[in-house]
């Protein structure tokens, strides 16, 4: 057995020590000495979130099928461990062979969110590695990102090494040859990297140079050589049905928040939601073949002992064989197989489908429509109307459901008070249904939760120009929800919950920041900032006092519209939807109008490109 | 179909704790084709409940659960299917049916019984075994109460922990032969498992070390921590009590031979003449009988 990195003393002192002793069931046990590239894979937050990941999962067990790669596992120590790991001089350690991370050929970190990236600074001090790219030497790790955020990765540019844009299937066999032929050839990190360079997704941070006009913004973003591409197109797996997916995924010890089977049944949403970053970046939809899909679930139910499958997608109800798919997962009921879906859009399908699987009872009935009024969603293009919605709840709650959850934004581009009055009467409206129905046939009172977050503009979406508020504002548009839901006739009925906005601040700089805004970020790890995300860490007052040390304006990357023409710091990356569409779509919220779906027409955003998905079915 | 299972927690599964493992066995029953059986109602639950809840960081020889299975392969088979769906640390060592009526694994706990050693890089609770021996002779049996505060959540309760020790003494932890003296029940099986375990810990830096044997009462009742005897044992003999410094190794489970296991009115009447039959025999063989039964010589092996 191998020995742990931590002495008894100290994972008996802090708080759930199997967060760091590995050993799960189906880790992956290699003798280090016998493979050429050892790869250690980061999600920057606490084991139970990382570990809930399914990207990692997935790469996990590609990167280990190769018998030259040993791929370990690392998370963010909690920070209980943190301290004493500082103070001891303990370098991070992997969770396989509790092997020093700087020790590792490369360390790739998934950023999944901006409220990480603090978290980001601490694995690599921790590991004892240096926090700047530039001061790294041979003995380091090649530091990767990928993710969601790496499409605005220039907050983050000084830290990485590398950053691999788009979905990992495609380039990671490519980049472990490069880096064993630049070895063999005693070839030196630096070479590696201009090599890498070269290939598709692959993004050298250091092999740029950006320069800055005198309001700020990005006067250009240039490849320090020639033979630096100028753009780095997303990679894409565009065949989701012949690609990796792990049929033995890791089963913690300890209860994490995705205890379950996760069977990911399509990438990409062909909704074209105008807020949404994943709905752009994700195209084209890609479905999974049904038959691949049984075959998964029945091997991971077998090979985790887990009790629940949940189906992973943005919008379930759009893949094709989703009835298909869930009377096959239905035979596992009787094993004891609960199934969970998320992200299912209300009708009498999923209803029935759901009564099926869940206490009806006990169980929510879940809306997203975003924005309160049908002005507000036909800006973001938000399909479901109102009609649908109390439809979908007038069906449930004869159904004998009683609990609906609604989601919302507030600080949308346009957003009026009459639009934030419209949420909680929106929620009266859904609660009236329920009181229509007659006495004998219900059960007690109904419960409206009403939950609003504050938008943040993202990279790579029609609204990427757009202003945000002031953390004052917002709070004051939660207040008049607040207000407005007191004045209903089925007040009691409904429960309203938003949150502090200190938060989304900080995520509308670092989602649209440019390379300026990570000395921010080092000031306020510095300061101690980490774990953001967590309330119970997160610590306004560093931030604030990190941005104004570095002399950085928070309102020149929240409150600025930017003009059509100016320079974002992610130009440079292709992410296959042209900004032509994006520009189209922005003119398009300006009037209101609705965009259809990719399944009813295409609509030309770019995807096309890539060949597959949604795009080839629309050819047909 | 009753089933009482026993495992072996080792090496860096000591730092799982007891809700966790009883999640860990609910998927590894899945994962082993166990044709456990479901509790009724929306979220059915697996039939399982565990015997004696193990302290993090206590590693053990002897623990154990019941489940409910529909139908059920031979034992040899059920430890072959569930041993190869373990993580290191953990080992099935028995699967054995128990009478349909038969009491619950927790309610029949009434002692447990520990090996105890220092780490290494710990000073030693004594230089040989027998200074070792003596301490524990000048603690246990001589003292006529050894009387201690436990501190409860709510209160702190004095307490004699002298009755509620049954045996103390100290041995090498090399001369696992030493357990046959103190196990009345299955010596064989218990030294080899023992010895296979302890080989996983390295924080034993030798075998030579002397170690404390203790046997004490366990269950809802009269529940004795061995944490609360050795932190009495250094008090009495000055030595500073450091929990860190202690590997504590549960060796066994047991229930009290005179406890009838089972309910029902029928089923207590066959099992008393059964243990009549047998407590006959050990006074015809002019052997003791067994204060002490371990909670796996209840059940009884499925043959293929």
């Amino acid at each position: 057995m191998a020995s742990l990195a931590l002495s008894d003393e100290i994972l008996m002192s802090v708080d759930k020590p199997a967060r760091y002793i590995g050993n799960e069931v189906n880790m992956v046990r290699k003798h280090p000495e016998n493979v050429a590239i050892r790869f250690v894979m980061c999600f920057p937050d606490v084991y139970e979130i990382g570990m809930s990941h399914l990207g990692i999962q997935i790469l996990y067990d590609m990167f280990n099928q190769r018998e030259d790669v040993y791929c370990e596992r690392v998370y963010s120590p909690w920070m209980d461990l943190h301290h004493i790991l500082k103070e001891k001089k303990i370098p991070l350690f992997t969770l396989e062979t509790q092997s020093p991370v700087k020790d590792m050929d490369f360390l790739g970190i998934t950023i999944q969110y901006e409220m990480c990236y603090t978290n980001i600074l601490q694995i690599l001090d921790l590991s004892q590695i240096p926090l700047f790219a530039e001061e790294r030497t041979e003995a380091d790790p090649i530091v990767i990102g990928g993710g969601p955020c790496t499409y605005n990765p220039e907050p983050l540019a000084d830290f990485f090494d590398l950053f691999y844009i788009g979905e990992g299937e495609t380039q990671y066999n490519a980049l472990f040859d490069l880096y064993q032929s630049i070895q063999k050839q005693g070839g030196t990190r630096r070479e590696f990297l201009r090599a890498a360079c070269k290939l598709p997704g692959i993004y050298v941070p250091s092999l740029y140079e950006v320069t800055y006009q005198e309001d700020g913004t990005i006067a250009a973003f240039t490849p320090k050589y020639q033979d630096v591409p100028a753009k780095v197109r997303k990679e894409i797996q565009t065949d989701l049905t012949d690609a990796p997916y792990p049929r033995n995924p890791l089963v913690p010890f300890i209860k994490v928040t995705q205890d379950r089977v996760v069977l990911e049944i399509q990438r990409g949403c062909i909704r074209g939601c105008r807020f949404c970053q994943a709905g752009m970046i994700y195209r084209p939809t890609r479905e999974r073949d049904v038959d691949m899909l049984k075959d998964c679930a029945r091997q991971m139910l077998e090979h985790t002992g887990h009790e629940e499958i949940s189906l992973s997608s943005l919008s379930s109800s759009d893949y094709s064989q989703l009835s298909e798919l869930i009377q096959y997962l239905m035979d596992f009921k009787e094993k004891g197989v609960n199934i969970s879906l998320p992200s299912l859009r209300i009708d009498a399908f999923s209803l029935d489908v759901m009564s099926k699987v869940q206490d009806v009872r006990k169980s929510s009935l879940t809306f997203a429509p975003e924005a309160g009024s049908q002005r507000l969603r036909n800006v973001i293009n938000k399909g479901l109307t109102e009609e649908v919605i109390l439809n979908g709840a007038g069906l449930a709650f004869e159904g004998g459901w009683q609990k609906v959850k609604l989601y919302f934004m507030l600080g949308l581009p346009s957003e009026t008070e009459e639009d934030m009055r419209e949420i909680p009467r929106l929620a009266d409206k859904i609660a009236r249904c329920y009181y229509e129905i007659p006495k004998d046939r219900r059960n007690g009172k109904c419960q409206i939760t009403i939950s609003t977050s504050f938008f943040v503009p993202k990279p790579f979406t029609p609204l990427q120009w757009t202003p945000m508020c002031t953390k004052e504002e917002y709070l004051a548009r939660a207040r008049v929800v607040n207000e407005e839901m007191k004045a209903q006739l089925n007040r009691k009925s409904l429960k309203y919950n938003w949150h502090e906005a200190d938060v989304t601040v900080l995520e509308g700089v670092f989602a649209r920041g440019d390379r300026r805004v990570g000395q921010v970020l080092l000031k306020a790890y510095e300061k101690g900032c980490m774990f953001d995300a967590w309330t119970e860490a997160f610590d306004n007052q560093k931030w604030m006092d990190a941005f104004e040390e570095c002399g950085v304006s928070i309102d020149f990357y929240n409150l600025r519209t930017r003009s059509l023409d100016e320079v974002l710091p992610w130009d440079f990356i292709d992410c296959g939807v042209s900004k032509e569409f994006f520009i189209r779509e922005w003119q398009r919220a300006q009037e209101e109008i609705i965009t259809s779906n990719c399944r009813q027409q295409c609509n030309g955003c770019g995807a096309a490109q890539f060949q597959g998905g949604v795009c080839l079915e629309y050819q047909n | 179909m009753n089933i009482r299972i026993k495992f072996q927690k080792y090496g860096v599964m000591k730092f799982i704790g007891h809700l966790d493992m009883m999640r860990y066995f609910q998927k590894a029953i899945r994962r082993a084709g166990i044709d456990i059986a479901y509790s009724e109602g929306y979220s059915p639950h697996q039939i399982m409940s565990f015997a004696a809840p193990l302290g993090v960081g206590v590693t053990s020889d002897g623990e154990y659960f019941d489940i409910e299975v529909k139908s059920s392969k031979s034992s040899q088979d059920a430890i072959e299917a569930l041993n190869q769906t373990m993580v290191e640390g953990i080992r099935v060592l028995e699967y054995k049916r128990l009478p349909d009526t038969a009491k619950t694994a927790m309610s029949l706990v009434s002692a447990a019984s520990y090996l105890v050693y220092v780490k290494s890089g710990y000073e030693a609770l004594a230089a040989s075994i027998e200074e070792l021996q003596a301490k524990v002779e000048a603690f246990y049996q001589e003292q006529d109460e050894i009387n201690i505060v436990k501190q409860t959540k709510k209160q702190e309760i004095n307490m004699n922990l002298k009755p509620l020790i049954y045996e103390m003494k100290a041995l090498n932890l090399k001369d696992l032969q030493h357990l046959h003296e103190v196990q009345v029940e299955n010596p064989e099986i218990l030294a080899s498992c023992c010895s296979q375990s302890l080989e996983q810990d390295e924080t034993i830096h030798s075998l030579s070390v002397p170690a404390l044997y203790l046997k004490v009462c366990t269950g809802s009742a009269d529940n004795v921590k061995p944490e609360l005897v050795l932190e009495a044992f250094c008090q009495f003999h000055g030595l500073s009590y450091e929990p860190f410094g202690l590997q504590i190794h549960r060796l066994e489970v047991y229930a009290k031979s005179d406890e009838i296991p089972v309910k029902g009115e029928k089923e207590r009447q066959q099992y008393q003449q059964f243990l009549d039959h047998w407590k006959k025999k050990c006074l015809q063989q002019g052997r003791p009988f067994p204060v002490f039964l371990t909670l796996g010589e209840l059940g009884e092996e499925i043959e293929g």
